[in-house]
């Protein structure tokens, strides 16, 4: 009854597990391929290669090539119009040791099964998230992230679902659930309560964010419990990195999630058939499927696993935050509307002509190039960087990021001397509505797409926007204006999310942890499409300078 | 007192005769500032169709509508040189005329479509022509007007920039920068109308027929345009608008003799050309009755995708009625001021025909300048200003959550649809509202005062 009730089998996993607990230097491919083929499976590899724009701590080289490999259980009895992946990352060292293993013991369980309606995928990918990027464009044929691969020989029908398993210990505690994908989207919350549902029912403790859930939610620490792991998720969500493999299937409308196996020296502890059960449980119930999970919500935040807010709840608290800055350029219309008093002979100064496109024009163009600069120059010139100064590429390409950043807050003091006539008071009125209605448009199409990045960003860009004009205290609200840029939002998020997780950081860790968060940031942009960089870059920065700019407007 | 339009004599105004070479002094002054605008524009358009976001744009729904698509039109020429009819397999919905002229040019794509420039110079020309017979109107007219209405009449001085801003608005406006680079026929179609439009109000009445005729055929909707391109010839040669006028009659039959005789001529040259009558429902059944449902900006797919088949006829009968429908009234309130009716016809058109696309409503905002002076009347710009930046931002967003991220449907797409058609025509009936009040005020002054002398103010019911 049920997976490795047999004691045979129970062995052959162990052993199976047992001899994958020496560390692995690469993928060990043909030994994949062939335990894979002897339990039955079709087994096909795909080859891949990217070159990185700049290479990374981690990887320490320009070329990153891998092999992945993967085998279909093809579903005895059915069409072979639809599939579910089973995955796990290969890396080498034990991070992931553990979860090969289970994967092929798993493998052979469900070949002997007569109940599969869909096929099965088993998949090793090799490098993480690369790996699964090229198998997932040539399942699909795209091609969207300039990966060069091999295409797949063998295929299974549209991927219905997919989890992705990562267990570094044979010894687990509790599993962890990972929901967070690529650019913050989040899979079927229906996904999530299955999961959580049947792990209560076998009775593995399940957590998210690595915390556990309380009962007591009318207590303060209770609550406070559940704003800290919401706060968690938030933060995920927004640095648009996909949290696991699960992240890049989202992407291709696949409902995927990553569980995670975390040994936390629990009294209470579960074994690798308990797991085994539950994975085979899961799959069991996503066989089921008649239809892709759709019914349950797409937009939620969860404080707790049995606790979500939905997209109703969490939606008017920013609809209000982008209202402020509506109203400041309805008031600012206002006052451009209402014509100037009258002088002493009674005619209105007609000759104050309005400021004209050209003045609004000029400090938006500089703006939208400086961010232009930001986006193109750190990856362009870490050549020419890495000559002059004795850095590696990753630093080269982060210190010119922030070069370009600080370089572009001294523009105000040079655009006024490229603007032939001087600004008139007129002129930084109109520059503001034109930015206000800019912030207000960009922050909203953040928050549809990547709400917890939209709500950060508004928290931060909306009192600064409100608030500047070119009559108050230079210094201070300069001050203020740095602090609420988005550069230093992401320093402070760096330290909060470190706070969150309980593992708080020295100020120096801290700032390296930061400068590899930008690093991170644009290697993900450029290997995964990753929105988060060209939005700050492009988008959020000129945005940014322009209210920067009616600062010190003369 | 410069800025003054003209001098008192006995109470009334006085306008100095305009001379014609004022047009080109004109020319010869703006050169400069026009030759950088189109410079800068043709410079946006051709780095534009360099860089890889030229295929992005031109699959953009947005953009590109069933009829106006570039795929389509190289698929109907694939179709034609295999020696298949190009209409065979509901792909290609272009007239004949279209597919021999793409024919010929098909390497110069991209240089055909930047005949938006020529629209823009046609802009231009008209724009200044239209300034220059309004300073005629006026002093014709000149002792109508109240004394304190000054300053709704503008100075010519005013009126100088309005034809650099309409080349602006139209170059610049990223709508049809848009819609240039991704090659949609919409820009042939707005090039013609644009024709039309300066025969129109050079007086030309046979060009003015012609240039109609090729706008119906290429889409029927222009045919709305009959009735002001004959009230102006009519203003113009100084025929009254009474029914029971024998001359009247006559214009009127003239040039439905011209317009109709050239449509025939050019259907009897496209059955020539392609040899078959197939072209007719394969573009005009196309754009009457809407079988292409695929989102786009309009307000047709949404409502004809949710619709049973039994009450589908009835309800096209109602969509398409409605575009024709305000022809009528509009014409019988604005038969003094024709140029006014284009506009609104124009706009009329844009909004509700069957396959909207940025580049129809690129078209009538060009327009928006030379009606400037009614910038005093307009009760909601800024509403309606924001309404148009956050949905077309909205547009692109939505159609990624629906379609790639599988989070929205079609619903939240409809909605900014509905958002933006809403906004379209707030903008448009405020202008009309703008226009009228204007009218009204020179007629009856603009500081309106109750018989005993207290201040009044103007209600519309």
């Amino acid at each position: 009854m049920g997976l490795l009730s047999d004691p045979n089998r129970r062995r052959a996993l162990i052993n199976l597990l047992t001899r994958l607990n020496a560390p692995i230097c690469g993928m060990p491919v043909e030994w994949l391929v062939k335990t894979m083929q002897a339990r039955g499976l079709e087994v096909y590899t795909q080859r891949f290669s990217r070159t990185l724009p700049f290479p990374d701590e981690n990887k320490e080289r320009y070329m990153v090539k891998g092999t992945n490999v993967y085998g279909i259980l093809r579903a005895p009895r059915a069409p072979r119009t639809e599939a579910l992946v089973l995955s796990a990352p290969c890396t080498p060292g034990d991070n992931n040791n553990q979860a090969v293993g289970l994967l092929l013991g798993l493998a052979q369980y469900f070949r002997n099964q007569i109940y599969w309606a869909k096929d099965i995928i088993f998949l090793v990918n090799d490098h993480d998230l690369i790996g699964m990027q090229a198998w997932l464009e040539g399942y699909h044929h795209t091609n969207t992230t300039g990966m060069d691969w091999s295409p797949l020989q063998g295929r299974g029908g549209s991927i219905q679902a997919a989890l992705s398993l990562e267990l570094s210990s044979d010894v687990v505690t509790s599993m962890d659930l990972v929901l967070e994908g690529l650019n913050g989207q989040l899979p079927n919350l229906d996904l999530a309560n299955l999961f959580y549902a049947f792990c209560q029912k076998i009775g593995v403790l399940c957590t998210i964010q690595g915390k556990l859930q309380r009962n007591d939610w009318d207590s303060v620490s209770g609550y406070s419990h559940a704003v800290q792991t919401m706060m968690l998720m938030v933060m995920k969500q927004a640095s648009g990195r996909p949290w696991g493999d699960h992240g890049l299937f989202l992407r291709y409308h696949i409902e995927a999630a990553t569980i995670k196996g975390i040994n936390s020296f629990r009294q209470y502890k579960t074994d690798a058939t308990t797991i085994g059960r539950l994975l085979e449980g899961m799959y069991r119930k996503l066989n089921n499927l008649l239809e892709r999970l759709h019914q349950s919500y797409f937009f939620y935040l969860m404080p707790s696993l049995s606790h979500f807010v939905s997209i109703g709840y969490y939606m008017p608290a920013f609809g209000l935050l982008a209202v402020i800055l509506l109203l400041r350029a309805l008031d600012l219309w206002v006052q451009l509307a209402t014509p100037p008093p009258t002088t002493e002979d009674g005619i209105a100064d007609i000759e104050q002509s309005s400021p004209g496109v050209l003045s609004v024009l000029t400090p938006l163009v500089i703006s939208h190039l400086t961010g232009a600069a930001l986006y193109m120059l750190p990856i362009r010139f870490q050549e020419m960087a890495v000559e002059h100064f004795p850095v590696s590429e990753t630093e080269a390409v982060v210190l010119t990021a922030i070069a370009v950043y600080t370089a572009g807050l001294a523009l105000p003091h040079n655009t006024h001397r490229l603007l032939s006539g001087e600004g008139t008071e007129q002129g930084w009125r109109v520059l503001k509505l034109v930015a206000l209605l800019y912030l207000a448009v960009l922050l909203g199409c953040t928050a549809l797409i990547n709400f917890s990045l939209g709500f950060i960003l508004a928290l931060t860009l909306v009192p600064a926007a409100a608030f500047v004009t070119p009559h108050v205290p230079k210094v201070l609200s300069a001050f203020v204006l740095v602090i609420l840029s988005p550069a230093c939002t992401l320093l402070f998020s760096v330290f909060f999310f470190q706070e969150l997780q309980e593992m708080p950081v020295s100020f120096l860790d801290g700032w390296l942890l930061y400068l590899s968060v930008i690093s991170q940031g644009i290697l993900d942009h450029f290997l995964y499409g990753s929105l988060v960089y060209p939005l700050i870059a492009l988008l959020v920065y000129p945005c940014w300078l322009l209210f920067w700019n009616i600062l010190f407007w003369k | 007192m410069s800025g003054l339009p003209g001098f008192l004599i006995d109470d009334r105004l006085h306008f100095p005769s305009c001379p014609s070479q004022g047009g080109q002094r004109f020319l010869v002054e703006m050169a400069a500032p026009l030759t950088l605008l189109l410079v800068l524009a043709v410079t946006i358009r051709a780095a534009l169709f360099r860089s890889s976001l030229a295929e992005l744009i031109a699959e953009r729904v947005e953009v590109v509508s069933p009829i106006t698509a570039w795929k389509r039109v190289v698929e109907g020429l694939a179709l034609l040189d295999l020696g298949v009819s190009p209409y065979s397999g509901d792909v290609f919905h272009e007239t004949p005329l279209i597919i021999y002229l793409f024919h010929f040019v098909v390497d110069y794509a991209e240089i055909t479509f930047m005949l938006d420039i020529k629209t823009t110079l046609t802009f231009t020309d008209l724009s200044l022509m239209l300034f220059q017979f309004r300073k005629q109107k006026f002093a014709l007219e000149a002792d109508r007007y109240p004394l304190d209405c000054l300053e709704l009449i503008r100075s010519p001085k005013e009126m100088y920039y309005i034809p650099l801003k309409v080349a602006m608005f139209y170059l610049l406006n990223p709508f049809t920068i848009l819609s240039c680079v991704a090659k949609s026929t919409c820009g042939l179609n707005n090039a013609v109308v644009a024709l039309f439009i300066f025969s129109t109000i050079k007086g030309n009445t046979l060009l003015s027929a012609i240039f109609l005729c090729l706008a119906t055929y290429q889409s029927i909707y222009p045919l709305t345009l009959c009735a002001p391109a004959m009230l102006y010839l009519m203003q113009r040669q100084y025929i009254p608008v009474n029914f029971r006028r024998a001359s009247f009659w006559w214009f009127i039959a003239q040039y439905l003799f011209m317009y109709l005789g050239s449509l025939f001529v050019l259907i009897c040259l496209s059955f020539f050309l392609l040899g078959s009558w197939d072209y007719m429902p394969s573009v005009y059944g196309f754009i009457l009755s809407v079988p292409d449902l695929t989102p786009n900006i309009g307000l047709f797919w949404y409502f004809f995708a949710e619709m049973f088949e039994h009450f589908r006829l009835f309800f096209l009968c109602v969509f398409q009625i409605n575009v024709f429908f305000y022809t009528i009234p509009l014409s019988v309130k604005l038969k003094e001021h024709p140029v006014f009716l284009i506009f609104m016809q124009l706009a009329v058109i844009s909004i509700f025909k069957s396959y909207p696309t940025v580049g129809d409503i690129a078209l009538y905002m060009a327009f928006l300048p030379v009606w400037s002076h009614l910038y005093r009347f307009l009760r909601n710009t800024f509403l309606v200003s924001c309404v148009l930046l956050a949905c077309s931002t909205l547009f692109p967003v939505l159609w990624h959550l629906w379609i790639y991220a599988g989070s929205a449907n079609s619903n939240f797409y409809y909605a900014i649809t509905l958002l933006f058609n809403v906004a379209q025509i707030l903008l448009v009936s405020d202008y009309f509202y703008a226009f009228l009040r204007r009218e009204h005020h020179l007629t009856y002054g603009l500081y309106l005062k109750r018989k005993d002398g207290s201040e009044a103010t103007l209600v519309l019911k």
